[in-house]
């Protein structure tokens, strides 16, 4: 089975749960930006969950399949429909050879995830099929997919490990972007307590400056009370870096694997998915949390996916 | 190998441990960056997704979905234990045709005049360097190279460069490195190497490693092009 690119989206990319052991090598993880709504995805039409899918950034593109298909779309609303016939987000959709599917743009946060059962057929490089866009590596032909491209899905087995959804307000609680929650890391003690006021109380945007490899945030200056260089160091994901600017910049999955800002806090890894829907122009607040209540919270949200079975 | 350095490990992120080894890069901190992450290359340790040598520091990730930090941070301090036996590898030479200045090199007359000095003066004193890779980081292959001659230290660019060539030698600091690959960068670039240092596709046969020893060697444009092709 194949899919026909007949119109392309602003940057949709093949991506699976990423890309781990190479970050001595300079190279980051990639993968889903938002892992928590492409695992459901692959879920929802009987994948493994960490089967390849398209990640839809802002905008979707049309597409057609060769043979009778059944695909999922999760993540955020982008108003897509099969023939005019509007396509639920969160739900199995089957769609006939030679139906259009077409995705608008998004209603709602950064990305959808369109999992298609069998998952996608890249070649696996560096044991991934993740697209890391900044480098050209893996995916399809390391890039985003324009007009023209066909992609090739692998054949399916049984259908019975697919799950059924039943409460889609659950779901969207893991997503609610207008609360990142962060731990105190690293160089957080490198920022006075007014400036750490003014970090948790005040609001943040999401500036034009947004890419898999970070998001640059307006609003507040923050400033270090010790300087805007760190003897360079390895970054984690989400670490929330100050430049001298004063605006903050999440490092995100395609992020450098050393830098030399400091840092002042780190988003906790259950909230890395509403990183991966945070679109510029949102406004959202950051709200501080333990590092046990960061494991915990985590363990929740693995709990959550794992226990989605097969109905 | 005996190693009076300190071994520090904390929690970095929910899913990341940071190891220091001091607050300042000494030589025994290096010793123990090489030590630890040839190890870690050598025995790839189940839950550890990535680890991330910088100065005097290892950033470790942890695969959570799979195993806790806690039992990972203590395989780490058995990982140091064990790695005071390791021999390491002899280091290798690795020989870097530059060709400086001009187009290529676009901020070397900025280095020189921020230290007071010409320009080929500037390449002299580059090219006649002895340099050691502390570690690979920040985009794919890119080597942070120690032993920058003091005269020729520059602060990075206020507003770094949206694309700055494959191949460019630059510098950034106390440092010299080299962008093996097309990406966004902040360094003053003084030269560009013909010569290809990584395959993205082939990540661990790059040219350049952490620990090799670098020596620039200065070319002309005919030999540049020659090499290019």
């Amino acid at each position: 089975m194949s899919i026909h690119v007949l119109k392309q989206g602003l940057q949709t990319t093949v991506q699976d749960f990423g890309r781990p052991g190479y970050a001595h090598l300079g190279i980051s993880t990639s993968g889903a930006a938002d892992a928590f709504s492409y695992q459901i995805g692959n879920k929802l039409v009987g994948n493994d969950p960490h089967d390849a899918a398209l990640e839809i950034t802002l905008s979707g593109g049309e597409y057609e399949f060769t043979s009778d298909v059944c695909i999922a779309l999760t993540g955020s609303e982008f108003n897509a429909s099969v023939d005019d016939e509007q396509v639920s987000i969160w739900t199995r959709k089957n769609i006939n050879k030679e139906q259009l599917l077409k995705i608008r743009s998004s209603q709602d946060g950064a990305r959808c995830y369109l999992c298609v059962r069998g998952g996608i057929d890249v070649p696996i490089l560096l044991n991934s099929r993740s697209t890391h866009l900044m480098t050209g590596l893996g995916g399809y032909e390391g890039r985003a997919l324009r007009k023209g491209n066909v992609l090739d899905t692998y054949q399916s087995g049984d259908n019975n490990n697919r799950v059924e959804l039943i409460n889609v307000n659950e779901i969207l609680k893991h997503l609610d972007r207008k609360i990142i929650r962060v731990i105190k890391t690293m160089e957080g003690d490198w920022f006075n307590e007014d400036v750490w006021d003014l970090f948790l109380n005040e609001n943040f945007t999401v500036s034009q400056s947004f890419s898999r490899m970070g998001i640059r945030l307006e609003g507040n200056h923050i400033q270090s009370s010790q300087g805007n260089e760190i003897l360079t160091q390895g970054v984690p994901l989400g670490a929330i870096q100050v430049p001298g600017s004063g605006n903050p910049i999440i490092s995100f999955v395609e992020h450098q694997t050393t830098g030399g800002y400091p840092r002042i806090a780190n988003v906790i890894s259950a909230d890395l998915c509403r990183v991966g829907q945070l679109k510029p122009g949102d406004t959202f607040q950051f709200d501080l949390v333990t590092l046990e209540a960061a494991e915990q919270l985590y363990n929740e949200q693995m709990k959550f996916i794992h226990n989605l079975s097969a109905s | 190998m005996t190693i009076s350095s300190d071994f520090n490990i904390t929690p970095a992120s929910d899913h990341t441990l940071l190891i220091q080894f001091g607050e300042e890069n000494s030589p025994d901190a290096q010793k123990a960056v090489f030590r630890l992450s040839h190890y870690l290359m050598d025995h790839s340790l189940e839950g550890i997704a990535n680890f991330h040598p910088g100065y005097a520091s290892i950033l470790v990730s942890v695969d959570i979905d799979n195993t806790s930090v806690q039992s990972i941070q203590k395989d780490l301090q058995q990982a140091w234990y064990d790695s005071g036996n390791i021999e390491l590898p002899e280091s290798k030479l690795i020989e870097i045709l530059v060709l400086y200045g001009g187009e290529y090199g676009l901020d070397l007359i900025h280095v020189a005049e921020h230290n007071g000095i010409s320009e080929s003066k500037v390449i002299e004193l580059h090219s006649c360097g002895e340099y050691y890779v502390s570690f690979i980081g920040f985009t794919p292959g890119f080597p942070y190279i120690s032993g920058l001659n003091p005269k020729l230290e520059t602060p990075r660019l206020n507003t770094p460069r949206k694309r700055v060539p494959a191949g460019s030698v630059a510098i950034g600091g106390s440092q010299t490195g080299i962008y093996p690959l097309e990406s966004p960068g902040g360094w003053n670039l003084i030269g560009q190497t013909p010569i290809q240092i990584i395959d993205i596709n082939h990540p661990e046969n790059a040219l350049i490693n952490m620990r090799d020893s670098i020596k620039f060697i200065p070319i002309d444009e005919e030999e540049f092009e020659r090499l290019k092709q």
